[in-house]
């Protein structure tokens, strides 16, 4: 007991090793998320740490137009508030661009003319000239302010709607749902069958699925689309549609997720398909009944691994999809963003925040299945 | 009715391997067979044959008067235990007794009654909800001859089902086998073992196999008593059977044999004239041999080499001059004897053993 108790080193290593991994791939995922949801002005002059603090923004500003203005005695006064409700503290201000943070707030400062400019720290400005103001726009006023930190969900309304990111959202899930389900069902026959079927060949069958895994995709990407547009057009099909990604993908997917699949129904005990076989089940039934809930683990594994793959899968989707609204996917959708939005963190940010939502989703919702062992009980 | 006939049956593996060479069978309705015999002797791969998991190479395999050859297990008639129970662990013990009725499907009420039945012969209606791994290994493997009994097949299939029980538990569920048999005359059952005390126990009949043959088909007192050959005198029993080189010194109707290597035994056994002077051996079991007091008395005597006290009884192992190994004496009871000790063993005639130079016995 005392001896047991006392924990290696290695342990601590170990602990402090998932501790550093753990933050390194926590902090730019929080950094996104915190990013995505600050107000753009801000997110464009301070980093997403800096979040909490308030920030130190210069801005411009025009007065209210000359004909606000009222006449006090012999002068003529704008009056206005250039925060304008929002909340925030005007540290400086200016009236030149070359000079933006010139006085400290408070003071009175003296333009060209005998005007003067007075700015208060709440925002309050007092513009006052001894003659008329005139023209149809108002005084430029630069101003500093510390700005309390904004969070907003503008973001998101913005690329959900106007930047086409939900249609996009729905098209990725049009693909990669049936792109998903598609190779599992097929693979998991395929599994049974070279598992625990004896037939002719079944030893080459599985080198051949074996092989099949190291094909690059770039290889077989242009051939596949020349003869799935043959095929396609003989039964009419149309070229770039939902139906020849979903095949691509299960193409593409099939080879890992036999192999996989065999790798874990093989493992079974064999006495649990023989006690099935005794009782009188069919292979359909074995299949049914005892295979497909006894490997739900892998199955679940292999959907994780099936789903993000195809969620964030771009190439695939560029030569197999249109590229216009309703076959845009949410990865070419982002592409596209990054460059006509290049410079706008607040929708890139945002944007890429709702592409990894779903995958999130997926692997917390399936996570358990990776790890839990179904077979307990059943042998020994 | 539901005899099971085996003829001239065989296994060949795909690499040319003969697992069972030529086996001939015959078992009556209501029987308890056990197959026994070393481990790799093929009495697994016989019991799936007829099972129809395995492939009969040659001959004929009858149930019930029918050749099921190439008949599918589900359909011969047959229900199986396996060792490593093969419960279904995703199914509740009801489901896993019921699996096999739904599949032929059967009525819901016909398999609830079929199951409930079984269920109660077992004592596992309490468990019924269960899943397999929340029950006890005993339990298991009720649940597993539950799932054979709700098929109510002619024949039942053991494969070494005691195997993964603890010593407790073991007997316990041999005896729950032994009065399920009672309860059910008319089964014949087949049950595949490595370990004599239960094909002992549990056996009408006892087969014993060594690689891939049958050494001897017997009651189990049989083939205590009558031992065929070395191989059977020396699997049956614990200790085995002390077995010894021998010369025939006279046969005749009483022979009189000459061990370790000058000692002369005389036994009531009867040989041919013929074998005078051959190479044969003798036998003895341990539990036969008694320790007397004078040299007079006894046949034998030796040195105590080593001494195993196991509280009901004690093994003396005497290594006689002239013998190459030691002999095992069982004695009842702890004794007085030590190691170096020099005892003398007598052994009552018409318990010894005489088995030729081709190690059969010259019957008596």
């Amino acid at each position: 007991m005392i001896s047991s108790s006392k924990r290696s080193p290695l342990t601590y290593l170990v602990h402090a090793t998932v501790l550093f991994l753990v933050i390194i791939w926590t902090i730019p995922t929080a950094g996104l998320f915190i990013s995505s949801i600050r107000d753009k002005d801000q997110l464009s002059v301070s980093g997403w740490w800096t979040a909490l603090s308030t920030s130190e923004q210069r801005i411009v500003a025009r007065a209210h137009e000359p004909k606000a203005q009222v006449q006090e005695g012999d002068l003529f006064v704008i009056r206005g508030n250039l925060l304008e409700g929002s909340a925030g503290e005007i540290t400086k201000f200016g009236s030149s661009s070359l000079k933006p943070e010139a006085f400290v707030v408070g003071t009175v400062a003296d333009l060209k003319k005998g005007k003067t400019l007075e700015v208060m720290e709440n925002g309050d400005y007092v513009l006052s000239s001894p003659d008329e103001w005139k023209g149809s726009r108002g005084q430029r006023i630069f101003y500093t302010a510390e700005v309390p930190p904004r969070f907003t969900l503008d973001n998101y309304r913005e690329v959900l709607s106007t930047e086409g990111l939900g249609q996009s959202f729905l098209n990725s899930l049009t693909v990669t749902i049936p792109a998903t389900v598609i190779p599992i069902l097929v693979a998991a026959f395929a599994a049974y069958a070279l598992a625990w079927m004896r037939f002719p060949g079944r030893a080459l069958f599985v080198a051949a699925v074996v092989g099949l895994l190291v094909v690059p995709l770039q290889m077989s990407l242009i051939p596949l689309l020349k003869s799935y547009n043959v095929i396609g057009e003989f039964f009419g099909v149309g070229s770039k549609t939902y139906i020849g990604i979903w095949l691509a993908h299960t193409g593409f997917g099939l080879p890992l997720a036999i192999y996989l699949l065999r790798n874990y129904i093989a493992g079974l005990p064999a006495e649990i398909i023989e006690s099935a076989r005794v009782d009188g089940a069919s292979d359909f039934d074995i299949f049914r009944k005892i295979i497909l809930p006894l490997s739900f683990p892998a199955l679940a594994s292999f959907a994780i691994f099936q789903f993000l793959w195809v969620w964030n899968d771009l190439l695939i989707a560029m030569v197999f999809l249109g590229n216009n609204e309703e076959h845009l996917v949410l990865t070419g959708q982002l592409r596209e963003l990054l460059g006509s939005r290049g410079g706008n963190w607040e929708i890139l940010t945002a944007s890429a925040f709702i592409t990894i939502i779903i995958p999130l989703c997926v692997f917390f919702s399936l996570q358990r299945y990776l790890v839990r062992g179904l077979l307990t009980g059943s042998v020994k | 009715m539901a005899d099971v006939k085996l003829t001239h049956v065989k296994k060949i593996y795909s690499n040319k391997v003969e697992v069972l060479k030529d086996i001939n069978l015959d078992i009556k309705q209501g029987e308890f067979i056990v197959f026994v015999g070393p481990s790799g002797c093929g009495k697994s791969t016989l019991l799936r044959m007829i099972s129809g998991l395995e492939e009969i190479t040659a001959g004929t395999l009858e149930i019930d008067g029918q050749v099921v050859n190439n008949v599918p297990p589900a359909l011969r008639g047959i229900a199986m235990v396996f060792q490593s129970y093969a419960l279904y662990p995703h199914m509740s013990v009801y489901d896993n007794m019921a699996f096999s009725l739904q599949i032929a499907k059967q009525s819901k009420a016909e398999v609830d009654l079929q199951v409930r039945k079984a269920a109660d012969l077992l004592q596992l209606t309490e468990y019924l909800d269960r899943l397999p791994k929340a029950l006890s290994g005993g339990q298991r493997q009720r649940v597993a001859i539950g799932r054979a009994i709700v098929r109510r097949p002619k024949v039942f299939l053991f494969d070494e089902p005691l195997s993964n029980l603890d010593a407790a538990l073991r007997v316990a569920t041999r005896m729950e086998i032994a009065s399920l048999k009672e309860s059910m005359p008319d089964s014949t059952m087949i049950y595949v073992t490595h370990d004599q005390v239960e094909a002992m126990t549990l056996a009408d009949r006892i087969v014993l196999l060594s690689a891939g043959n049958i050494e001897q088909v017997g009651a189990p007192l049989d083939l205590y008593e009558h031992p065929v050959n070395v191989f059977v005198a020396k699997f049956i029993g614990s200790p085995s059977m002390n077995v010894v080189p021998c010369k025939i010194e006279k046969a005749g109707e009483q022979t009189s044999v000459s061990i370790c290597p000058s000692i002369v035994v005389n036994t009531p056994i009867m040989t041919d004239t013929g074998e005078q002077s051959k190479a044969a051996f003798f036998g003895i079991r341990p539990e036969n041999l008694v320790v007397v007091d004078t040299a007079e008395e006894g046949f034998l005597s030796g040195e105590v080499t080593f001494v195993e006290s196991l509280g009901e009884a004690t093994l003396l192992y005497v290594k006689v001059p002239g013998c190459e190994e030691a002999m095992i004496a069982k004695q009842a009871g702890t004794l007085n004897i030590k190691r170096g000790d020099t005892v003398h063993l007598s052994a009552l005639p018409e318990k010894m053993h005489l088995f030729d130079d081709k190690e059969l016995s010259y019957l008596r």
